[in-house]
């Protein structure tokens, strides 16, 4: 069996802090109607762009698997967020991570990506073209969002991660997999203008829109199954999953994921509090965190689950191989920058303050 | 099912899932003013309704239900 194992792993969140205080200064809401509805204490806004921060958190990922640039075949970026409609966000990481030898393509799942990613490369790599694949999550989400509306402004912020996969005998890798997609109810979590539908106005606007509670309802469901099923399919039990790494959208959804798969609290790696929701960068990040908090040991069964517009969802039983020590660390960061995440949002209010 | 049934299977569900306290459940205890239950709670409570008693409660007659009983009532309803 040619396995496709996780070898490197890495993030990069820009410097610029959103509190839930900054926030209470441009929109009607409170720290206390955020921490208690979504977990979130504060979120990320960047200063550059997504392929900026994929990058970045590619490179940091390339060092912990020992590997150079050039060792890359195919660069895979999850982002719904890209900086240009054309070229793909994943053609400016590979030259700003200088591997011009991997192809590289962008990936749009919404908030389920990096999964979709995560499988896509354990495909390729099965079948025998692809040796070593940089899977990246990267969001600049805060430039489609309208601080007016507080039902969203709150939740998303920016970032990346990515995690290297290699060809290898060893036992690892994906086991198994869920994803699916409803494109019935696109309309539920949607930026509706910014395709070929149509130019921004008033009507249709270049910001996140989202139906709350029905995303909320979905999301649990779909979630919850689409775990169960990875499990079953790998031939194993909840109880012998190590560690549920879910989509950081909402703790209230992550709380209830956990409490219909009857998983024990310990075992759901949860970092919402300190980066909101940054899509399809939620999970790399968590496992590069995960990784270096000790949470993911050599051989851990770890289930990765995910839900998004589209609507996307995706769940997959990662088997984890025997690194869990980084073999090197990248100096590459992001340019330096002193902008505080009010600063950064100014455009946004500016904008949006005034109506389209 | 007897209401009583249903009363009792609420009120676990409601400590269970929702982590309300039991003392303070009564049936004419109120979501949002007594039980202080928001409008994400409303939709959990909605799903382990669904999942914990089988019946559907479409968004229309979910937004009538303000009370533990008028709950119960609904639960009542759907189970014929």
């Amino acid at each position: 069996m040619r396995n496709a194992v996780v070898t490197g792993w890495g993030k990069c969140v820009p410097p610029g802090v959103l509190s839930n205080a900054d926030l209470e200064t441009i929109t009607d809401t409170s720290d206390e109607w955020i921490t208690t509805r979504t977990g979130i204490e504060e979120r990320r806004i960047s200063h550059v762009e997504t392929s900026d921060m994929a990058a970045v958190a590619g490179l940091r990922a390339l060092a912990a698997a020992g590997l150079e640039p050039g060792d890359l075949d195919m660069i895979l970026v999850a982002t719904c967020t890209p900086d240009r409609l054309v070229p793909s966000a994943a053609s400016l990481v590979q030259h700003k991570m200088g591997a011009e030898g991997a192809a590289a393509m962008d990936l749009n799942a919404a908030c389920s990506g990096f999964i979709f990613g995560l499988v896509t490369a354990q495909q390729m790599i099965a079948a025998g073209g692809f040796d070593r694949i940089a899977v990246i999550g990267a969001e600049k989400l805060h430039y489609f969002i309208d601080f007016t509306d507080r039902s969203t402004s709150v939740l998303f912020g920016d970032g990346a991660g990515a995690v290297i996969v290699e060809a290898s005998e060893e036992d690892g890798g994906v086991r198994s997999f869920d994803l699916g997609t409803d494109g019935s109810a696109a309309d539920i979590l949607c930026v509706p203008a910014s395709g070929t539908e149509g130019a921004p106005t008033t009507d249709r606007r270049t910001v996140i829109q989202m139906e709350g509670p029905e995303v909320f309802r979905r999301a649990v469901a779909a979630m919850g199954d689409a775990s169960t099923r990875v499990v079953e399919a790998a031939g194993l039990g909840l109880d012998d999953v190590d560690l549920l790494i879910p989509h950081q959208a909402n703790i209230r959804i992550i709380d209830a994921t956990a409490r219909r798969l009857r998983l024990d609290p310990a075992k759901v790696f949860v970092n919402i509090a300190s980066y909101g929701n940054t899509s399809a960068a939620t999970i790399p990040i968590a496992i590069a965190e995960a990784v270096e908090q000790g949470r993911i040991t050599p051989g851990a069964n770890i289930v990765l689950a995910a839900f998004g517009g589209g609507l996307t969802w995706a769940a997959a039983l990662l088997r984890w191989g025997a690194r869990v020590e980084p073999l090197g660390e990248s100096d590459a960061d992001l340019p330096e920058s002193h902008a505080t995440g009010l600063e950064l949002m100014q455009p946004n209010v500016d904008l949006y303050g005034k109506g389209i | 099912m007897e209401r009583a049934e249903v009363e009792a299977k609420l009120t676990d569900l409601l400590v269970d899932e929702l982590g309300l306290d039991r003392d303070k459940i009564t049936m004419e205890a109120t979501f949002e003013e007594d039980l202080e239950v928001d409008s994400l709670g409303v939709v959990e409570l909605l799903m382990a309704l669904e999942d914990n008693f089988g019946v559907a409660i479409p968004d229309e007659e979910a937004e009538r239900i303000t009370t533990v009983g008028e709950a119960v009532t609904v639960v009542m309803e759907k189970l014929g």
